[in-house]
């Protein structure tokens, strides 16, 4: 049944961990019990956690048979890390029930988890990295003494059966995230997981080690392991999973086995896109922004000899789920990233190697996603703002008529607030008017990420308006997004990524909603 | 050439080795609480309070072991405040440690103002028979007292515990990442009031072996910028138990080479005890170097012997969402 | 500050206040010294007379501009621990300028304050350089510093400042008088009126640098926020090492006064603890520049009336320490818990 079966190797701590248990999780997995897989499943019910106003999870209903891979997907933010967090004990749900072989859990404390058998595989594996394998390995394990050799050999045992090796002594600093994961995947089978989580675990790896991670995975499942896969990866969840769960804004919005059509899951996913009104029609001026076979590589990013015109008073949407490269070529233009080969020319001006501080006295703006991380500063005043962000002509400050500025700046930008108010006293949506207003009045090109994110609709229709306004000067304008809607709409040409490149660059209006899922899901529409 | 011979004597070895005793308490302690991730900077006036209370309670009843005890209470109280100050009120341990090292400090010098020059109880020899018979050895190691036993005692099981041992290991963990932790199901924040107070005990009783045995009596003076220096070594010592103890050792030996030096050459006699600051500037220097980390990971038994990062959480505060 | 906030953090503070006030008469309870006698006694040894009024002024003028410095490396985010060397070494660059400089007062005092400013900041730029390029924490780095000035300024003492024939650690040869911070006679006594306007300039010019030019607002922005002050077009690690070189040059002003107003003559000790208490004052000002001066008028107050203890009853002077320490303690300690008692309330009440 199974191709690891054999002598299991019997964690020492099993006997202090459950007295009576006769039989170890170890050996569970390995496949002698229990002889029905049936009698094993996770069932969710009626999950709830506020954050707030935020209703993160919103009554998730969930079943997953063991033996099976199922895919959790969801769009950032829908709140699948909160349902996983749950599950992993490190959040407390405010309502539900959570029944793991029809046993119900009191989940609460991350050790509650583990001892239900529930092990969970972060993003940014969870591990020390000055400590060696085998002391990450054994940190944390429950029993009396620290066994170092007994423990090398079941690490050793345990990782072989799984196809991996490690040198338990070698520093973890030193593993790639692939082989951090691989060195947690085989603690928690150790500490007797049955359940396991595994969240965006693709994010940092390169494609052979996911090859090898996907095989891990089914093997686990093939062995009789629940296995959750979370992610947002259309291709993944295609390329691996029995079944896929869909959440969106909380909520559950379907639950498919696979196969299933693509587009059914994009719909799924992103709900019914519909463009509303026409896309202001504006004359394209004179060519603006140049990138002439560019090369910028930053982490998992790799565009390569990539090359873009762009018109003056154009809009470039960034499309791609997030880390596929958009922000890297954000920053980029903005020059916080530099840039391996090829030329970038803004109006003409060759600015490659121009620091970041240069573009921005040239007009080239850069507006981050974090507005009270990277954009504003806390304790500092709408006031305060605006003198930081205009001329530095005078060294003393005149705080009259920078009231009086300020004052203009707040009506004219229709913010909520007054002269002395803090940004984080500010709700997002006058945050980011109060970014707008700080912005010089004429701009080469404006750069934006996520410009909507967290906004009301009047917000952000707000935004869009004084934002199109600039293009009339002739600003060019890239901004990348998550929102399909606002995708479409904003946008002249879309720059679709995909796992970390640049995919596809469309005219906005050869696309649908759908046709977008689909490329965003690195697939095209058949 | 005179000086050499008088520093490599048994005598001056011995004294060396005793006068060391004390601070290796101070900054082994240290070391637990900021391998949990907790910087105790109270350290000098811990030490000084500690003292002078040691003295107080051996004054008092005549009995050591009393004096002992109650420093340790007192060290350990004042670790307990800046633990609760940085988890619960999520103020910053460097403020409340400085503000109650002066605090201590003063404390120290007002209430023990009228014990000043009494003699008090101390801890009384024990040559540890057979052993300290063994020639120069026996003498340098084992013709002292109970605390400075107890120091080596403290340098092997301070190494064996966070080395050898499953809490030891969970110890490193808190400080280093402690989401990490606290993913394996260990309880982060209780850990570290247990640390930090347990560090803030040992630092009571080098504060009481100060005065209950190292310079009989008690003073405003015989501590004096001790804290800070345990502080100092416990970096340069790179958080390891073996190269703390040895940076004890060594700044002992200055202190006594200092004083032979003190009729030839007063400047330099006078300086020398400063030493394990650059040391420590040093220390911490390379050990951010891209070299070195290289090298280091390369090699790990060399980077043991070089410099150590500090716990990557040390100073921060960890809330279980 | 807001006034909503100034309202939330009153209540606690006068609690706080209070609670310092009875623990400290329960202490001298404790002592058996008479509490209030001691505590007028605090009053009287620092204000009681015109000598003792100029001296109390004379011990302020350095505390206050160690405090305004901190004000400055606070507001950029900085721990400047290493201010106590700073003040050593502006006292010693100052020194040197005082020895080596012939000339009259007129010439020789200005180089003197130059010296110990570019003293001071030299020291402090060393602290912010382990910083900004070497990642060296600036506490420890600062601590460090510390002791290396403290072992120079021994050094200098002993070895090549000497007194002629006797090496002491009680100080060098005094200096020429036309090296003395000149004083001046008011009420029969000796007042340093240049050094309180010194001190003046410190502070005030601190509080205007941070509520009147762009190079405070874009400090503090630096120090609140160093990624949107980098985005905003703020050089941060530029400004990091300018306020390390205020903020060290306001101490070594400091360490000047001390060497050529106060001691007249280096020693060892020529900082008089004043960088650690400038760092209590600013902690009790919830580091602004505002209420530095008066705060650091009634600690000096503290620190010298408590001498009067020692005479009049007894007591040692530590006692003045004691009081500073645990006000600050008391307020920093009952702001936060009375915003994690609100905040637990308002959990168990969810």
């Amino acid at each position: 049944m199974s191709d690891f079966v054999g002598e299991p190797a019997t964690p020492r701590h099993e006997a202090l961990r459950d007295p009576s248990a006769t039989v170890s999780p170890w050996t569970r997995w390995t496949g002698g019990v229990p002889s029905s897989l049936d009698a094993m499943a996770l069932e969710l019910i009626d999950i709830k956690k506020h954050f707030g106003a935020v209703r993160a999870n919103d009554g998730i209903t969930l079943h997953v048979e063991a033996g099976t891979l199922h895919g959790l997907l969801g769009e950032n933010g829908a709140g699948k890390s909160t349902l996983m967090k749950i599950l992993s004990g490190f959040l407390k749900a405010d309502a539900g029930t959570i029944r793991l072989d029809g046993t119900t859990l009191a989940l609460g404390s991350p050790q509650a988890a583990i001892d239900a058998g529930i092990g969970m595989l972060h993003q940014d594996p969870l591990v020390f990295p000055p400590l060696t394998v085998l002391d990450n390995f054994l940190l944390g394990s429950p029993g009396r003494g620290l066994d170092r050799a007994a423990g090398a050999e079941e690490l050793g045992e345990i990782s072989s059966r799984l196809g991996f090796h490690f040198d338990p002594n070698a520093i973890v600093r030193t593993l790639t995230v692939g082989e951090r994961q691989q060195l947690e995947i085989t603690r928690l089978l150790w500490l007797g997981a049955r359940l396991l989580i595994f969240d965006e675990p693709t994010t940092g790896i390169s494609t052979s080690q996911r090859v090898e991670l996907f095989a891990t995975l089914r093997r686990l499942a093939a062995d009789g392991l629940i296995v959750i896969f979370v992610s947002h990866k259309l291709e993944e969840i295609e390329e691996l999973c029995d079944s896929v769960t869909v959440i969106r804004h909380g909520k559950v919005v379907g639950e498919v086995d696979m196969p299933v059509p693509t587009d059914r899951l994009v719909e799924m996913m992103f709900g019914e896109v519909v463009v509303e009104g026409d896309r202001p029609h504006v004359e394209m001026g004179s060519p603006a922004l140049d990138i002439a076979d560019v090369t910028i590589t930053e982490g998992t990013t790799a565009i390569r000899e990539w090359s873009l015109q762009t018109a003056a008073g154009e809009v470039i949407g960034l499309a791609g789920l997030e880390g596929s490269g958009q922000r890297t070529l954000l920053r980029a233009l903005a020059g916080l990233v530099k840039v391996g080969s090829g030329r970038i020319s803004v109006a003409g001006t060759d600015i490659t190697t121009m620091s970041y501080r240069d573009r921005l006295r040239r007009g080239i703006h850069y507006l981050p996603a974090g507005r009270l991380e990277e954009g504003l500063v806390s304790g500092l005043t709408i006031t305060e703002h605006l003198i930081l962000a205009g001329e530095r002509d005078a060294f003393f400050l005149d705080w009259d008529t920078a009231t009086d500025h300020a004052t203009d700046k707040i009506d004219g930008h229709q913010i909520k607030g007054r002269p002395e108010s803090t940004a984080e006293s500010l709700s997002g949506g006058n945050q980011q008017r109060l970014l707008l207003a700080m912005m010089p009045p004429t701009l080469e090109l404006l750069l934006m990420e996520h410009p909507t994110r967290g906004l009301d609709i009047e917000s952000a229709e707000y935004v869009w308006n004084r934002i199109l306004a600039r293009r009339s000067d002739g600003t060019t304008i890239v901004f990348a997004s998550a929102d399909l809607d606002e995708l479409l709409r904003y946008s002249d040409r879309i720059v679709v990524f995909f796992s970390g490149e640049v995919f596809r660059v469309v005219p906005a209006a050869e696309l649908d909603g759908d046709g977008l899922g689909y490329l965003i899901g690195g697939k095209e529409r058949v | 050439m005179e000086v050499v011979r008088d520093l490599v004597s048994a005598a001056t070895l011995a004294s060396v080795v005793g006068s060391a005793a004390p601070l290796i308490y101070a900054a082994i302690g240290e070391t637990i609480a900021e391998k949990a991730g907790v910087i105790n900077l109270s350290l000098e006036g811990s030490l000084r309070l500690s003292a002078m209370v040691a003295f107080v309670i051996g004054f008092w009843t005549g009995n050591a072991v009393l004096g002992f005890l109650v420093a340790m209470a007192v060290a350990a109280l004042i670790a307990a405040l800046i633990a609760f100050a940085s988890i619960e009120l999520k103020l910053n341990q460097i403020a409340v440690g400085f503000v109650l090292a002066l605090l201590a400090v003063d404390l120290a010098s007002f209430l023990g103002d009228s014990f000043v020059g009494e003699r008090g109880a101390s801890v009384p020899p024990l040559a540890i028979p057979v052993l300290s018979d063994i020639p120069y050895i026996g003498q340098v190691l084992f013709d002292q007292n109970l605390s400075v036993y107890g120091s080596y005692v403290l340098i092997f099981a301070s190494w064996f515990f966070i080395y050898r041992t499953r809490h030891g290991l969970i110890l490193q963990g808190i400080g280093e990442r402690p989401e990490g932790a606290y993913a394996r199901g260990v309880r982060v924040n209780r850990l570290r009031y247990l640390y930090t107070i347990l560090g803030g005990a040992l630092a009571g009783i080098a504060g009481a072996a100060y005065s209950l045995d190292v310079k009989l009596g008690w003073r405003e003076t015989l501590t004096l910028n001790l804290g800070w220096i345990a502080l100092a070594i416990v970096i340069f010592g790179g958080w390891h138990p073996f190269r703390v103890a040895l940076g004890c050792y060594l700044f002992g030996g200055l202190q006594v080479l200092a004083f032979q030096l003190q009729d030839v050459l007063p400047g330099l006699s006078q300086v020398l005890p400063i030493a394990p600051f650059p040391l420590m500037i040093l220390a911490l220097v390379i050990v951010y170097r891209d070299w070195f980390r290289r090298v280091g990971d390369r090699f790990p038994a060399l980077r043991g012997v070089l410099a150590s990062e500090p716990p990557a959480a040390i100073g921060t505060v960890f809330e279980p969402d | 500050m807001t006034t909503r906030q100034t309202r939330t953090r009153m209540g606690p503070t006068v609690v706080s206040l209070v609670a310092a006030g009875v623990v400290s008469i329960v202490l001298l309870v404790l002592v058996d010294a008479p509490p209030f006698e001691a505590l007028g006694l605090l009053w009287d040894g620092a204000f009681g007379s015109a000598d003792k009024t100029a001296n109390t002024l004379l011990a302020w003028t350095p505390l206050v501009l160690a405090a305004a410095g901190l004000v400055i490396t606070f507001a950029s985010g900085l721990w400047n621990i290493g201010v106590e060397g700073q003040i050593i070494a502006g006292a010693i660059a100052a020194t040197w300028v005082a020895r080596v400089m012939p000339g009259p007062a007129g010439a020789v005092v200005p180089a003197t304050i130059v010296a110990g400013i570019v003293g001071g900041a030299f020291w402090a730029l060393l602290a912010g350089v382990l910083k900004t390029h070497g990642k060296v924490n600036e506490i420890f780095g600062g601590l460090g510093l510390d002791f290396l000035a403290a072992g120079l300024a021994t050094y200098l003492v002993i070895g090549p400042w000497k007194r002629a024939g006797v090496a002491s650690t009680s100080g060098t040869d005094l200096f020429r008088e036309e090296a003395f911070l000149p004083s001046t006679t008011m009420f029969g006594a000796e007042f340093p009126l240049l050094a309180i306007v010194l001190a003046l300039i410190g502070t005030i010019g601190v509080y205007y640098l941070l509520r009147g030019t762009r190079f405070g607002l874009e400090l503090k922005a630096v120090g609140r926020n160093p990624e949107s002050a980098f985005l905003l077009g703020i050089p941060t690690r530029a400004y990091l090492l300018g306020a390390f070189a205020v903020g060290g040059g306001l101490a070594g002003l400091g360490g000047t006064i001390q060497a050529t107003g106060f001691h007249h003559k280096l020693v060892p000790a020529v900082s008089g603890g004043y960088g650690f208490l400038g760092i209590l004052v600013v902690l009790l000002a919830a580091l602004s520049a505002r209420w530095v001066a008066p705060i650091a008028l009634f600690f000096i107050m503290i620190s010298t009336g408590s001498a009067q203890l020692d005479l009049r009853l007894d007591l040692d002077s530590a006692f003045g320490g004691v009081l500073q320490g645990i006000i600050v303690l008391f307020v920093l300690v009952g702001g936060a818990w009375a915003v994690w008692r609100t905040a637990r309330a308002r959990r168990r009440g969810s």
